[in-house]
C-alpha cells in the first residue's frame, strides 16, 4: 500500500507539472460561479434559454453554429425548450432545400432536424463582410480556447480605450484579454441590449455569463450525462477496488509473503 | 516447469490437447511461478495490456464513424461526439487512453530500469520492448492527426518535415510521405490506414515479449536469479491475478476521473479548430508524451543533427544491456546508481517541461545542458558505474536473508555454469 501512495503522488506531480507548463501565457480571466464546474456540475437550465437568446440576437448575426442542430434545444441536458418552441424557433429561419421535381433549390421553414441556419454563404463571404476576419463557428469555440469559458466571458467584457502608446487600425478594437490585445470584433455587449423574457436584469456581466454558459453546452453537449455516469463509475470501481482488496489479502494470507 | 508434465484429465481434453496444445499453455499461464516479492511497479505489464485492449476496441468502434477525408473529418469527429449514442464516452476513452497508456508505458520503462529488468537474460525482451515503444508513438502521432484539427495539422506538417533533413532524397520522401506536395487528403487517410495496422502489430509483439518473459521468468525487486518453482515463488494464478487486478482497478479509477472530468486537459485547445493550411498556430507542440524528445530535437542548432539525437535518445535505450556493465541488477544494492537514476528521472521530467515551452532563452539553455545529461547518462556515467562502484551485499534468495556477498552470487554462478557448458 505505501507504494501505492507513492505512485499516486509520482501521478499527480507529474501532471501538475505538466498543466503548469502548458500554461504559458498566463493572464488572470475574469472569475464567475460556473454551474456546471465539479463533479456534480449541472446547467443552468434558465441561463441556457438566456445564453441562446442572446446567442440568437447578437452573435448568430455573424457567428456560425454549425454543428448544432434544433433538435438540440429540446434534448435533456440543453437548454431543454419545449418541442412547440424549439419548432417555432427552427420555423422563423429560411432553410434553402431542394432541388425539388424542377431541379429547383427552394427556400423553407426551418424544421427541428435542420442544421441551425448559417449566417453566410461561406468563409469567404463573412470574411468579406467582416474586414477579412473570419468570425470563428461557435459549436466547439470554449473547448478551442485555452482559457475556456473564462476566457470567453472575460473577453465579452473586456473591451477598453488602448493604452497610450498603442495606435489601432481602422476596425480593430483594444481587448485586454485578447491574445496580441487587437480584436476585430467591436464591443458587442452593452447594459439592456436583450429584454429577457423571464425579468432578468440584462448587465452586460450577466448577459456574458449566459451566452458563455449557452456555448459551453454547444460544445459539450453531453456534459450533464458525462458527470453522472463518472460518479456512478467512479463509485463503482471503488467499491470493486475494495473488495478485490480484501479478496486479495484473504489469498495472500496463505503464504507469509506480504501484499 | 510443469506445464511439461501436464496432461488434461478428460478425454476430450487430451485428444485436443495432443492436437493443438491450447491447455497446456492456459496450464503454464496459470502456474507460471513468479517470484513473491514482486511489488506494485510490476503491476504495469497488465495494466498496459489493458490499455492496448481498450485503445483496440474503442478505436473499432470510432473507426466506424469516422470519416477519413479532409472535408470531412473534423466534422466526423463532431459527429461522433453529438450524435453517436454515447460516442463522446468512446472518444474521450480512445483519447485519453492515449495518455493512460504512455503514463503507464513510462513507469513500466522506468522500473525495468530501476530494478535493472534489461539485463542478461532478459535482453530480448527489452529490445522487443522498445519496439512496441517505438510504435506506440509512431500510433500516438498518427492517432492525433485523424481529427484534423490545427495540432493534427500543423504537428504532422513539423513531424514530417524532419525527413527532408536527410541529405539528398529528404524532400523526395517527405513528398512520397504526403502523398502530395503538402499535408492534404492522402496524408489523412494513409495515416489512417497505418494508425489502424500499428495497433495490432503492437499486439504480435506484446505475444512475443511475454513469450521471451516467460523464458527466463520475471526479474524482481532485489533483481537475484531464483529457482522455479521453488518457496520464493507463487503459481501466477491466483496470487498475481488479484494483484494485478487490484492495481488495475486503481489505474482505471485515475483513468476514470480523466475521462469523466478533465476528459480535454491533456489535449490541446487549437485542436477544436479545423485544420487551415493558411493560419499556423502560435506554438506547435505536440502530446505531453512525446515532450522529452521534442525537447532535443529542438535544443540541437542543426536540423539533421536535431533529429539525429533525437532518435539516438530513444534507439540508445536498445543498447542499454551492454552499456550497464554492472552485474548487479537492483538499484536496491547500488548506492551510487540509485541516485544517478533519479538524477536521470528528474532530467527527463525537465525535458518534459522544456519541450512545452518556446525553444528561446533559458528554456533554450536548459533543454541543452538536459540533452546533453541525459546522453552523458548512458554513454559514460552507466559504463563507468559498473567498475568503479561498491556495491552493497545481495541475499542469494528471497525467502532466505542470507547475504551472499557481492557481486551478486548466484548470477555469477549462473554464469560460471553458461560457460562450461
Amino acid at each position: 500500500m505505501k507504494n501505492f501512495f507513492r505512485i499516486s503522488i509520482l501521478i499527480a506531480l507529474f501532471f501538475g507539472f505538466q498543466f503548469n507548463s502548458n500554461a504559458a501565457e498566463k493572464v488572470e480571466y475574469l472569475k464567475t460561479d460556473w454551474s456546471f464546474k465539479g463533479p456534480f456540475g449541472k446547467f443552468d437550465r434558465a441561463a441556457l434559454q438566456r445564453g441562446y437568446q442572446v446567442y440568437q440576437e447578437v452573435c448568430s448575426s455573424c457567428h456560425s453554429m454549425k454543428y448544432l442542430s434544433y433538435r438540440n434545444l429540446v434534448e435533456e441536458g440543453g437548454p431543454e425548450f419545449s418541442v412547440e418552441q424549439a419548432k417555432a424557433i427552427a420555423a422563423s429561419f429560411e432553410v434553402k432545400d431542394g432541388p425539388n421535381a424542377d431541379g429547383e433549390m427552394f427556400m423553407r421553414p426551418g424544421r427541428l432536424s435542420d442544421k441551425f441556419v448559417m449566417p453566410y454563404e461561406n468563409e469567404k463571404a463573412a470574411q468579406a463582410a467582416n474586414g477579412g476576419a473570419y468570425p470563428p463557428d461557435m459549436t466547439v469555440l470554449v473547448k478551442a480556447r485555452g482559457g475556456g469559458v473564462d476566457y470567453i466571458y472575460s473577453l465579452l467584457q473586456g473591451y477598453e480605450d488602448p493604452p497610450a502608446g498603442v495606435t489601432l487600425d481602422d476596425g480593430v478594437y483594444y481587448n485586454k484579454y485578447m491574445y496580441g490585445n487587437k480584436i476585430k470584433m467591436s464591443n458587442q455587449l452593452s447594459d439592456g441590449l436583450v429584454e429577457y423574457s423571464d425579468g432578468t436584469n440584462a448587465s452586460i456581466e450577466q448577459m456574458a455569463k449566459d451566452v458563455t454558459t449557452f456555448l459551453m453546452w454547444t460544445a459539450e453537449p453531453h456534459l450533464e450525462t458525462r458527470h453522472k455516469m463518472g460518479f456512478k463509475a467512479i463509485v463503482y470501481l471503488i467499491i470493486l477496488t475494495v473488495l478485490v482488496y480484501f479478496s486479495m489479502k484473504r489469498i495472500w494470507s496463505r503464504i507469509e509473503t506480504k501484499v | 516447469m510443469s506445464e511439461h508434465e501436464y496432461t488434461p484429465k478428460s478425454k476430450v481434453g487430451k485428444w485436443f490437447n495432443d492436437r493443438l496444445p491450447l491447455l497446456t499453455l492456459a496450464n503454464h499461464l496459470t502456474d507460471y511461478p513468479t517470484p513473491k516479492n514482486l511489488n506494485y511497479w510490476w503491476t504495469f505489464g497488465g495494466i498496459l495490456t489493458f490499455c492496448l485492449i481498450t485503445q483496440i476496441v474503442t478505436g473499432l468502434v470510432l473507426a466506424m464513424h469516422y470519416i477519413a477525408h479532409a472535408d470531412m473529418a473534423f466534422q466526423s469527429v463532431e459527429h461522433i461526439m453529438r450524435d453517436v449514442n454515447y460516442g463522446w464516452l468512446i472518444r474521450y476513452i480512445h483519447a485519453n487512453g492515449a495518455s493512460m497508456f504512455f503514463l503507464a508505458v513510462y513507469i513500466h520503462i522506468f522500473r525495468s530500469l530501476f530494478y535493472g529488468s534489461y539485463k542478461s537474460p532478459r535482453e530480448i525482451i527489452w529490445i522487443i520492448g522498445i519496439i512496441i515503444y517505438l510504435l506506440m508513438m509512431a500510433a500516438a502521432f498518427l492517432g492525433y492527426v485523424l481529427p484534423w484539427g490545427q495540432m493534427s495539422f500543423w504537428g504532422a506538417t513539423v513531424i514530417t518535415n524532419l525527413f527532408s533533413a536527410i541529405p539528398l532524397v529528404g524532400e523526395g520522401i517527405v513528398t512520397w510521405l504526403w502523398g502530395g506536395y503538402s499535408v492534404d487528403n492522402p496524408t489523412l487517410t494513409r495515416f489512417f490506414t497505418l494508425h489502424y495496422l500499428i495497433p495490432f502489430l503492437i499486439l504480435g509483439l506484446v505475444v512475443l515479449h511475454i513469450w521471451a518473459l516467460h523464458v527466463p521468468g520475471n526479474n524482481n525487486p532485489i533483481g537475484i536469479d531464483i529457482k522455479k518453482p521453488s518457496k520464493d515463488t507463487v503459481p501466477f494464478h491466483p496470487y498475481i491475478v488479484i494483484k494485478d487486478g487490484f492495481a488495475l482497478l486503481m489505474f482505471m479509477i485515475v483513468f476514470a476521473f480523466f475521462v469523466f472530468y478533465t476528459p480535454n486537459i491533456l489535449g490541446h485547445a487549437d485542436n477544436y479548430i479545423e485544420a487551415n493550411p493558411l493560419v499556423t498556430p502560435a506554438h506547435i507542440v505536440p502530446e505531453w508524451y512525446l515532450l522529452p524528445f521534442y525537447a532535443i530535437l529542438r535544443s540541437v542548432p542543426d536540423k539533421l543533427l536535431g533529429v539525429i539525437a533525437m532518435l539516438s535518445a530513444i534507439l540508445i535505450l536498445a543498447a542499454l544491456p551492454w552499456l550497464d556493465t554492472s552485474k548487479i541488477r537492483s538499484a536496491v544494492f547500488r548506492p551510487l546508481y540509485k541516485q544517478f537514476y533519479w538524477i536521470l528521472v528528474a532530467d527527463v521530467l525537465i525535458l518534459g517541461y522544456v519541450g512545452a515551452m518556446p525553444a528561446e532563452g533559458i528554456y533554450l539553455l536548459i533543454a541543452r545542458i538536459a540533452t546533453a545529461y541525459y546522453f552523458l547518462h548512458f554513454l559514460v556515467i552507466l559504463p563507468v558505474l559498473g567498475f568503479k562502484e561498491r556495491t552493497t551485499p545481495v541475499p542469494l534468495s528471497i525467502t532466505e536473508p542470507i547475504l551472499g556477498g557481492s557481486p551478486n552470487l548466484a548470477a555469477v554462478k549462473k554464469k560460471d555454469s553458461f560457460k562450461d557448458q
